[in-house]
């Protein structure tokens, strides 16, 4: 009997921390888009299927998407992206695991925009590098509208440009991501 | 002891629940079941292993322009520069009108033959899920130059067709393999001896070699006895070198003609005799209809 109050008590406390840190906010579409800085020809891909979660509680963040699922244009550049660049076959996800450092900012009671700096790593074809940087969440109705915008050198990532294309396509690859972030309730 | 037990049971299970993934405890790993199934992209590099129609198609709403060319044969010595000096060639455009659907036309030099087909793909192959794509391709091909000069040549005369079933497969990133089974309808023969209708089966595969190069083979077997025997097989070898908007294929290959009724069941060139074309096909894309963007 003893035993049964204890495991209860235990379960209890099991419960209750996890309710502590429970205000997560999600998206399953958030919008990336991908460009380029190249003089020829404009390099743009949007995927809008990245997954984004923030731990209010916590600072914890973590962005995944596949990267099959960004969109060119055209569908040769399509093609050699996922084939030859990003080698979206052989990784096909990207993620961003950090930390929002100055969450205690956000106050889901006041609407309005929060500056935050974030820090984590990124992983992009294969190659994991840290990542930080400056992000907006507008706090509005009960939401968070999240926007952050980084650079990154695609040398760093191991994607390798021909020398014959050198000077169609820029060394660095600008980032937007944009997502309405809604309050997770865990079902019932 | 019991005591410890639970409380030690219960702790782990709070620990547990931390330990989770902050993105698969909320979404759960909703990436991953996405990526199963997904179709296979890139089997071959265009929409030709060398001669033969691979199974790729133009892309919906992209024209793809093709220029192919083949030299003359290497064993015409040293006065013919080793056949440079002679050329046929081939000019083309293809249409992806879905992006399952495409058309094309050409128009060859060799016997002055305009070209007409259409693919269709009909399954495609997906990852974890079926092995292959399969694809149907069709075309009509009208020769103007009139070879029988002793006959009054009707219109229907100087028709052809090929119905083509395109069987194809990627099995690694650097394999890929397909199977052709072809029929060749001719309204008019050069002999009563040869067969209106010829059978054959067409093989290629490419093995890549860099991310942007892969060696290219293909070989057409003519069932016996339908066609002349001075007709040989088609074989052609050779290299897709990708430059981003073009694929240029270098081959030796012992076809002159650069379309089905002629590379299949009239192939004059016998490859261990040196009868060998050094050709290239280029091809250019332009994109002219963009994808409205998915929602």
């Amino acid at each position: 009997m003893k035993s049964l109050k204890f495991s209860i008590l235990g379960l209890t406390l099991a419960f209750f921390t996890v309710q502590a840190n429970a205000q997560k906010f999600f998206s399953r579409t958030g919008k990336v888009k991908f460009e380029t800085d190249s003089k020829m020809e404009k390099i743009e891909a949007k995927s809008n299927t990245a997954s984004v979660v923030i731990d209010l509680g916590t600072g914890d963040m973590e962005v995944a998407m596949l990267v099959k699922s960004f969109n060119f244009d055209k569908a040769l550049m399509q093609e050699h992206f996922n084939e030859n660049y990003i080698e979206s076959t052989k990784f096909p996800k990207s993620s961003f695991k950090g930390k929002i450092i100055n969450i205690k900012d956000v106050n889901l009671a006041k609407d309005g925009p929060v500056e935050v700096q974030y820090e984590g790593q990124l992983t992009l074809h294969g190659v994991t590098k840290p990542l930080e940087d400056k992000a907006t969440l507008y706090v509005g109705g009960g939401k968070i509208n999240a926007y952050a915008k980084f650079k990154i050198p695609l040398e760093d990532y191991e994607i390798t440009i021909p020398a014959l294309v050198k000077d169609n396509i820029g060394k660095k690859a600008h980032i937007e991501v944009k997502a309405e972030l809604e309050e997770y309730k865990k079902a019932q | 002891m019991n005591k410890i037990l639970t409380i030690a049971i219960a702790f782990m299970c709070s620990i547990a629940i931390h330990g989770q993934d902050l993105l698969s405890s909320v979404l759960g790993d909703s990436t991953a079941e996405s990526m199963t199934k997904d179709p296979v992209f890139a089997t071959f590099k265009t929409t030709r292993i060398v001669n033969l129609p691979s199974i790729e198609n133009t892309a919906a709403g992209v024209f793809d322009f093709k220029i192919s060319h083949r030299f003359g044969f290497l064993n015409s010595g040293s006065k013919e520069f080793f056949g440079l000096d002679q050329a046929y060639i081939r000019l083309g455009g293809e249409y992806g009108i879905t992006p399952a659907l495409m058309v094309g036309v050409g128009r060859s030099s060799y016997q002055k033959v305009i070209d007409g087909y259409a693919k269709l793909r009909l399954i495609r192959q997906k990852t974890n899920g079926f092995p292959f794509t399969v694809s149907l391709f069709g075309g009509t091909y009208l020769q103007t130059l009139n070879t029988n000069p002793d006959r009054q040549v009707l219109f229907t005369d100087k028709l052809s067709f090929v119905s083509q079933l395109l069987i194809g497969t990627k099995i690694s990133d650097a394999l890929s393999l397909q199977v052709s089974p072809t029929l060749v309808h001719r309204n008019l023969t050069a002999t009563t001896a040869e067969k209106n209708d010829v059978y054959a089966i067409g093989a290629g595969g490419r093995i890549k070699l860099t991310k942007r190069i892969s060696f290219n083979g293909e070989y057409i077997y003519v069932l016996p006895n339908q066609i002349s025997t001075d007709f040989k097989n088609s074989l052609s070898l050779g290299f897709d070198i990708e430059t981003g908007g073009h694929v240029f294929q270098l081959h030796l290959t012992n076809s002159t003609s650069m379309i089905e009724k002629g590379f299949v069941a009239e192939n004059a060139g016998d490859f261990g005799k040196g009868d060998i074309h050094f050709g290239f096909n280029i091809s250019r894309v332009f994109t002219i209809v963009r994808p409205k963007e998915k929602k």
